[in-house]
């Protein structure tokens, strides 16, 4: 009985992990084709790796707000420090590493690996403070982010790199070159990033965000978000799993802001201010609290979305709005939601032993 | 059964079951109390357990019982006293780390992890023990694996106290009532307490329910060899299952003693059906 | 001197971001939901009163007036469609719908008005300056309203939450909701009484910040909205003299950044203070502490 248990357990959660690796592969196998037999038109095409940077993003977020239960606001402040290390450490090894691909993996774990470590100085203080302000806090962090990286001025000549507050602060030598260049944000970016390596992020963040939520990390995680007072009662140490949580996605964020950078010429750090955030909190959200693959999907839907409503131009964005606001009341209405309830009870209801259900009724509260 | 107990002094003049005696006592209290904003909640509580006791903690609503509870696991700083927990000063300790010093606690207004599974539920409390780090976990090493079946075992194990393996993948959130308080139980002892606080455990329960939790108490102490101090209102349960009872009124001890002794003590029926008439 | 006139400045842009933030704490208390559309119905505010002054020819009073009615029924119409169904939703799913809320009214903006900014008309520079230290220091009307603006709002405020049956139940409508509905007092209505207060408020604090700065166009409430939001944490969100002195810091605060340190980073600084606020007060300055009940 046991082993079958646990057998049917894995196999339920490892049925599911497998239809979101294969929805990836397979929409990234028929999207690589259309591309290159040129069935793609141009505007759609610009499209591809912008959608596997908000698909990283909307994963790693769900990290935080769906697994964890910490509203962020300032998710693409992560992005945009990967953005801007990503470019500034590609316009460095351009002549070091010819190999672009290659390249381009290095410049994502650099500016991972920065994300993080911001990461860690915003979380580490503010872990004490809890709901609302907690949200207030990193969404105070992503503009501060924002307003820095435009009064950011960055380039490259043959004596090395320099930073300053504006541009003749750098004092560049003749064959110098600007990389970033304040409120213009990025500027001479090589377009590296491809649909290969936006879909290999993917499944790195797949793998790494699936795996830990079923792991004993992911379960502390989880458990610190439906109850912290009994968490704490149980001895998991809040502040090293929030951390880890926070940590990892910021991580995750900053590599999807690489690949984002390296899609476009030139980038300007409006580019990832609050409404960003908010955006991608909104794919975490529509998707589903916790639920990966509908992360994924709305993602992928709501970023091609404006495109797809283009004929209706001056409204689409007016449709947005009343569709998020439908969907946000259609979905927490309580009729519908005690129908889905019901629904989904009748098909685990054999697990349930009847007996023990009404003894249980009986008592209930 | 649970009456023919007989408490003994310990050295530090605190009454723990005969057969404790001469072992180090689990739990000492000495002096321990708390202030809400000029409040006393609990003060000069002092109390020890033996290491297999099973210890009742009553009084009527709103004498601090809970709040002892609290103090014992930190969710509230003492503001006096001193805990020992197994001979060790808990004092500087949060939460979680009390916890891993080996005390678990149950709620009174249910707390479990609600949309997990009961399995998952389990195996969290065991999360202290596990080693495997964040990359095996992800990579799905080698210990990953490992650890993780010794753990799912170990969940059915406890799970079988309670006859709950069956229900070992339903939701915590959507189990009956008195079920959740079997799981918050059973997830209590996962952490691989030495001393288990129960708050209110038979709450809500049919006397066969209660009948049945009274069996699971004596069988989890004999069985894993720990204390259990719980907080009751069901009188049948104390008298039945307690060897010790302390019994707290306005945040101050009353009275102390077998259950016997508790029940012939007049400031305990004072306290608990009020000054007669002819007292007054 | 110069001193001074930042001081004055400040507590002006201070004044108007404390009107506004009041909106926002007086709906976090009550419905515990962080109106992110708040900025927005600012905005709506400012454009009312621009169409009734330019298109109406309507002197500046009944087109405040015309602006205010306007909100107050924009916050009942929006609580009524969008928030009320979802009550007993995840503070969340309030969150994504107040942003779909001000996506909408910005796009709304956008479509009616156009994305071309459009010069506020000056109303308030009929009003005399005030000159003091022999005409060294001169305080414009626009600052002087703008102070005695917020002062009477937060006075009668104060006095209506405090002395009135109807703020007497919004104050325990905020406390206690279940216990609030079993002593007869009306949540529902309480609710969008407080959503018609905050965004009358936030017409007048539309009208104040269009004629300090007057461009307006769809996406003007947003930054002003966020920092007033930001001055309610500042000052304990929920609380209304917290919401009064984190705006009027928050507004000393950026005026003195903007002149001292560095224009182009004050945003940054403004909000690398609240980060600091919130390490020492974990619950703003004037906020309850939260204790749990275990």
């Amino acid at each position: 009985m046991a082993e079958k248990m646990k057998k049917l357990n894995l196999k339920k959660a490892l049925k599911g992990n497998i239809a979101t690796y294969l929805m990836v592969i397979v929409a990234y196998v028929v999207l690589f084709a259309l591309q290159n037999l040129g069935l793609l038109s141009y505007s759609l095409a610009g499209f591809l790796v912008p959608i596997c940077a908000y698909i990283v993003m909307a994963v790693s977020l769900n990290l935080t707000v769906g697994i964890m239960g910490e509203l962020s606001l300032g998710h693409a402040g992560f992005m945009s420090i990967g953005a801007y290390t990503g470019a500034v450490a590609s316009a460095l090894l351009a002549d070091l590493i010819p190999i672009a691909p290659l390249r381009l993996a290095i410049c994502m774990v650099v500016g991972g690996v920065l994300a993080g470590l911001v990461s860690l100085i915003v979380v580490v203080p503010v872990l004490r403070l809890r709901g609302d302000y907690l949200a207030i806090v990193t969404l105070a962090f992503g503009e501060i982010i924002r307003n820095i990286m435009q009064c950011l001025y960055v380039g490259k000549d043959s004596s090395g790199v320099h930073f300053g507050m504006s541009e003749s602060a750098l004092d560049l030598a003749a064959d110098g070159q600007m990389i970033v260049r304040g409120p213009m944000g990025v500027v001479g970016i090589q377009k590296i990033s491809t649909l290969t390596m936006g879909f290999i992020l993917v499944m790195i963040t797949l793998v790494v965000v699936l795996n830990l939520i079923r792991s004993r990390q992911g379960r502390a995680i989880m458990a610190m978000r439906d109850n912290r007072i009994a968490a704490e009662s149980i001895g998991i140490s809040i502040p090293k799993y929030k951390i880890m949580a926070f940590v990892t996605s910021a991580v995750l964020a900053g590599a999807a802001g690489t690949l984002y950078v390296m899609n476009f010429s030139s980038i300007i750090a409006k580019k990832f201010d609050f409404n960003t955030s908010i955006l991608i909190l909104v794919f975490v959200v529509l998707g589903g609290m916790g639920n990966i693959r509908g992360s994924i999907i709305a993602a992928a839907t709501l970023t091609i979305l404006p495109e797809l409503l283009r004929e209706y131009a001056d409204y689409r964005m007016l449709v947005y709005a009343i569709v998020l606001i439908l969907v946000m009341l259609v979905t927490n209405n309580p009729k519908i939601k005690a129908m889905m309830v019901k629904f989904r009870e009748e098909k685990l209801a054999p697990r349930l032993p009847k007996k023990k259900a009404k003894e249980g009724d009986a008592n209930g509260k | 059964m649970a009456s023919k107990t007989k408490l003994v002094p310990t050295p530090s003049t605190g009454l723990i079951p005969e057969r404790d005696a001469g072992k180090r006592p689990i739990l000492e209290c000495v002096g321990l109390g708390i202030t809400f904003g000029g409040l006393k909640a609990v003060e000069d509580f002092n109390l020890t357990i033996g290491r297999t006791e099973i210890a009742g903690l009553i009084g009527p609503n709103g004498a601090g019982k809970t709040t002892v509870f609290n103090l014992l696991t930190k969710v509230y700083q003492p503001t006096h006293g001193t805990i020992l927990l197994d001979g060790k000063d808990t004092h500087g300790l949060n939460t979680a780390q009390v916890n891993r010093a080996g005390i678990a606690r149950t709620f009174q207004n249910i707390r479990l992890f609600s949309t997990m599974t009961v399995e998952e539920n389990v195996a969290v409390a065991m999360d202290t023990q596990m080693k495997y780090s964040m990359a095996s976990g992800i990579l799905r090493l080698k210990n990953f694996w490992r650890e993780e079946k010794v753990v799912h075992e170990r969940c059915l194990e406890l799970l079988s106290i309670f006859h709950m393996e069956d229900m070992a993948n339903v939701k915590a959130g959507s189990l009956p009532y008195g079920a959740q308080r079997r799981l918050e139980i059973v997830r209590a002892l996962a952490t691989c307490p030495s001393l288990l606080l129960l708050d209110e455990p038979a709450a809500g329960m049919n006397p066969s329910e209660t009948a049945e939790l009274m069996e699971s108490i004596r069988k989890i102490r004999d069985t894993f060899h720990i204390a259990v101090l719980l907080i009751e209102h069901d009188m049948n349960l104390v008298m039945e299952v307690c060897e010790g009872i302390c019994v707290l009124n306005f945040g101050r001890i009353i009275a102390k003693g077998t259950p016997e002794d508790i029940q012939a003590n007049p400031a305990v029926i004072e306290a608990y059906l009020g000054k007669k008439k002819e007292d007054a | 001197m110069s001193f001074l006139t930042n001081l004055i400045n400040g507590l002006s842009l201070g004044s108007v971001y404390a009107i506004i933030a009041l909106g926002y704490t007086m709906v976090y208390g009550i419905a515990k939901m962080l109106n992110f559309a708040h900025g927005d119905v600012i905005m709506i505010g400012g454009y009312v009163c621009f169409c009734s002054v330019m298109y109406l020819g309507l002197g500046t009073l009944p087109s405040i007036l015309i602006a205010v009615v306007a909100c107050t029924l924009l916050g009942i119409l929006v609580e009524r469609l969008a928030y009320k169904p979802l009550r007993q939703a995840p503070s969340l799913a309030v969150l994504i719908t107040a942003i779909g809320v001000s996506y909408f009214l910005q796009n709304a903006a956008l479509l009616i008005w156009g994305s071309a900014g459009k010069v506020f008309p000056s109303l308030l520079d009929g009003i005399p300056p005030l000159k003091l230290f022999d005409g060294d220091l001169s305080i414009s009307g626009k600052v002087i309203v703008n102070i005695l603006v917020c002062l009477i709002t937060m006075t009668a405020l104060t006095l209506f939450t405090g002395k009135t049956r109807v703020g007497k139940a919004m104050r325990a409508v905020s406390e206690d909701k279940g216990a609030a509905q079993l002593m007869g007092i009306n949540v529902d209505g309480t609710i969008s009484l407080t959503f018609a207060i905050g965004s009358g408020l936030a017409a007048i604090a539309g009208v104040l910040l269009c004629s300090t700065y007057p461009m307006l166009m769809p996406t003007t409430g947003s930054m002003p909205g966020i920092k007033a939001f930001t001055a309610a944490v500042f000052g304990g969100i929920g609380s209304i003299p917290g919401a009064l002195l984190g705006g009027l810091l928050l507004g000393v605060l950026e005026i003195f950044c903007n002149a001292y340190i560095s224009q182009e980073l004050s945003n940054a600084i403004v909000f690398g203070v609240l980060i600091i606020v919130l390490l020492v007060r974990p619950t703003g300055l004037l906020g309850k502490p939260i204790r749990e009940k275990v």
